[in-house]
């Protein structure tokens, strides 16, 4: 669905890292965590296509919905120049979510740096389950609506590369020690590959659900293109998959990660 | 107003077509618009055998355009035919299958199959850069366009469309041999050898290294070379390169193409082909044309 949003909160959180609340009804009603908006920077020919940008939350009462994004080259920066009142070009939600856990389970988050926007969104919409988030980034200037996370979860680890906040390390070091005294139902995880990568076999070996949200340079968004690609596991073999349409999100066991 | 064009013995209900390997087999561009609307689907360059594509990342946005790198990834032509062409053909639109292939007689076995299949042309893709054989290497000599177009000529029973390469040095040679070895009509451009590099990481961004450029960035070139073969050859042309609206579109028709394929552009506007085709008609009414087949070459010197 290609559509209009007009900006009605933009704010920068951290350095480089911005926050957009777009008005607009189609994404509340039929966004899933883990879904993205495909979104236009600039109407001219530079940065020319369209930047995929995951939910991080939506408002069903008010009509609206959060982005938060980094500004990581010419787009994004375009894209960090909106203000209130100004339209958006969008097509959205695109692309496979997170599944939902059931009642009464037990998640665990994992996300590292701006991976970490997806999962608040899957956390916010996953009720009565117990919700633990490990959260990681490379310094405290760079961390980012942890208050948001406290709110929606019943237990927060946060890390930090150079140990300005909370633990020092990286953030699969917690993780994988929780994960030693305790068994979640599921288990989600967004971020940088090699982080995901641990998550996903450290799952896979405890037979325990585990979904990751990949990350790839994206051409139509849709899937026709055929440019952001995946690599998946088919049988002895590999093919690839498309991450805008049969992903973001996949089941972690069927990834190869090229790492 | 007419907006329908006879190319190749194809008839169009209008001139704009969706460029192959932009638009898949018509699936997800169909949620956005009925397919039906297009003039034509020249679908994602079909090989013997399923591909699986190149490494990524496979684009790299430029000013102004993309390279892109996909290698040709797709299900193979008999899973084209068994599971594709059945949704196509709920649509009311003509069905240009594009194929690929490493051998002449890869070719020729691709098109035969096709011949008996519910299809209404085949485009040659003698074009691609990013396979390391075959393709490429055979549209980028005349000799190599003739072998092929001559071989698959004889086996094929529809119409038959040969997609030419810029990555050439007389793009009005390659139109002729084309011509010359039974072609009905001539498509052009393919992409523009293309390279972007990471200076920070001192890497190509292209998993492929090298790609195809394509957007608005090539449409000079493209127009340059549709004027160029259409001067060259009485086979129909169909122009393609860099189309995001009427007013590009109406330029490769005034340069001689009798139809434009658009492609790149459905990324950033899922719905360029049918505001393209509107456009269109707007500029006839505007200029007088009942026509638009009387575009078509209608450049004044």
């Amino acid at each position: 669905m290609k559509f209009n949003g007009s900006v009605v909160k933009a704010e920068k959180l951290a350095e480089d890292i911005y926050f957009l609340r777009l008005k607009s009804g189609i994404i509340p009603e039929k966004a899933v965590p883990g879904q993205f908006v495909n979104i236009r920077c600039c109407n001219g020919l530079d940065a020319y296509l369209r930047r995929p940008i995951s939910i991080l939350r939506t408002n069903t009462l008010e009509s609206t919905f959060d982005i938060v994004y980094m500004i990581r080259g010419k787009g994004t920066r375009l894209l960090s120049c909106f203000e209130c009142g100004d339209t958006v070009d969008c097509v959205g939600p695109l692309g496979k979510g997170f599944t939902l856990p059931e009642n009464g389970e037990k998640i665990c988050v994992i996300g590292g740096g701006i991976g970490i926007f997806p999962l608040l969104f899957l956390l916010e919409r996953s009720v009565e389950v117990e919700k633990t988030a490990f959260l990681g980034f490379r310094t405290k200037d760079l961390m980012v609506l942890q208050e948001d996370f406290q709110k929606v979860t019943d237990r927060l680890v946060i890390s930090t590369d150079d140990g300005s906040f909370g633990q020092k390390g990286l953030i699969t070091k917690p993780f994988l020690e929780y994960l030693e005294n305790e068994k979640p139902d599921r288990v989600y995880t967004c971020g940088p590959v090699p982080m995901m990568k641990t998550v996903a076999e450290a799952c896979t070996e405890k037979g325990i659900f585990c979904e990751v949200s990949m990350e790839q340079r994206m051409g139509c968004g849709i899937g026709a293109c055929l440019v952001c690609a995946c690599k998946v596991r088919n049988n002895d073999d590999y093919e690839y998959e498309r991450i805008c349409r049969d992903g973001p999100v996949f089941n972690a066991g069927k990834i190869m990660f090229d790492i | 107003m007419d907006l329908s064009v006879n190319i190749a013995g194809l008839k169009l209900k209008n001139p704009i077509i969706a460029a192959s390997g932009t638009f898949g087999f018509g699936r997800e561009f169909s949620e956005f618009f009925d397919l039906s609307m297009l003039g034509g689907i020249s679908v994602k360059g079909l090989t013997l055998s399923p591909r699986k594509g190149n490494a990524p990342p496979r684009i790299a946005e430029t000013p102004a355009g993309i390279l892109n790198s996909v290698g040709l990834q797709n299900p193979g032509v008999d899973a084209f035919i068994r599971d594709e062409i059945p949704f196509l053909k709920s649509f009311d639109t003509c069905i240009i299958a594009n194929i690929a292939g490493n051998t002449v007689e890869d070719y020729c076995r691709i098109a035969e199959i096709l011949s008996d299949a519910d299809i209404d042309a085949i485009e040659l893709n003698v074009s691609c850069p990013n396979v390391k054989e075959g393709c490429l290497m055979f549209g980028s000599t005349a000799e190599g366009i003739s072998k092929v177009t001559s071989a698959v000529r004889k086996v094929c029973k529809k119409p038959l469309i040969v997609k030419l390469s810029p990555n050439v040095t007389d793009i009005a040679e390659m139109a002729r041999a084309a011509e010359g070895s039974g072609a009905d009509c001539v498509s052009l451009i393919n992409t523009i050898l293309g390279m972007a590099i990471d200076i920070n990481s001192r890497k190509p961004i292209l998993g492929n290294i090298m790609g195809g450029l394509s957007g608005p960035a090539v449409k000079p070139v493209a127009v340059r070379m549709v004027y160029q073969v259409s001067k060259a050859v009485k086979i129909p042309v169909i122009g393609m390169g860099g189309i995001s609206g009427a007013e590009d579109a109406v330029e490769f028709l005034l340069a001689g193409a009798s139809a434009v394929m658009i492609g790149t552009a459905g990324f950033v506007n899922p719905y360029v082909w049918i505001e393209t085709a509107e456009g269109i008609k707007q500029y006839m009414e505007k200029h007088g044309f009942e026509r638009v087949s009387d575009i078509t070459g209608a450049l004044l010197d």
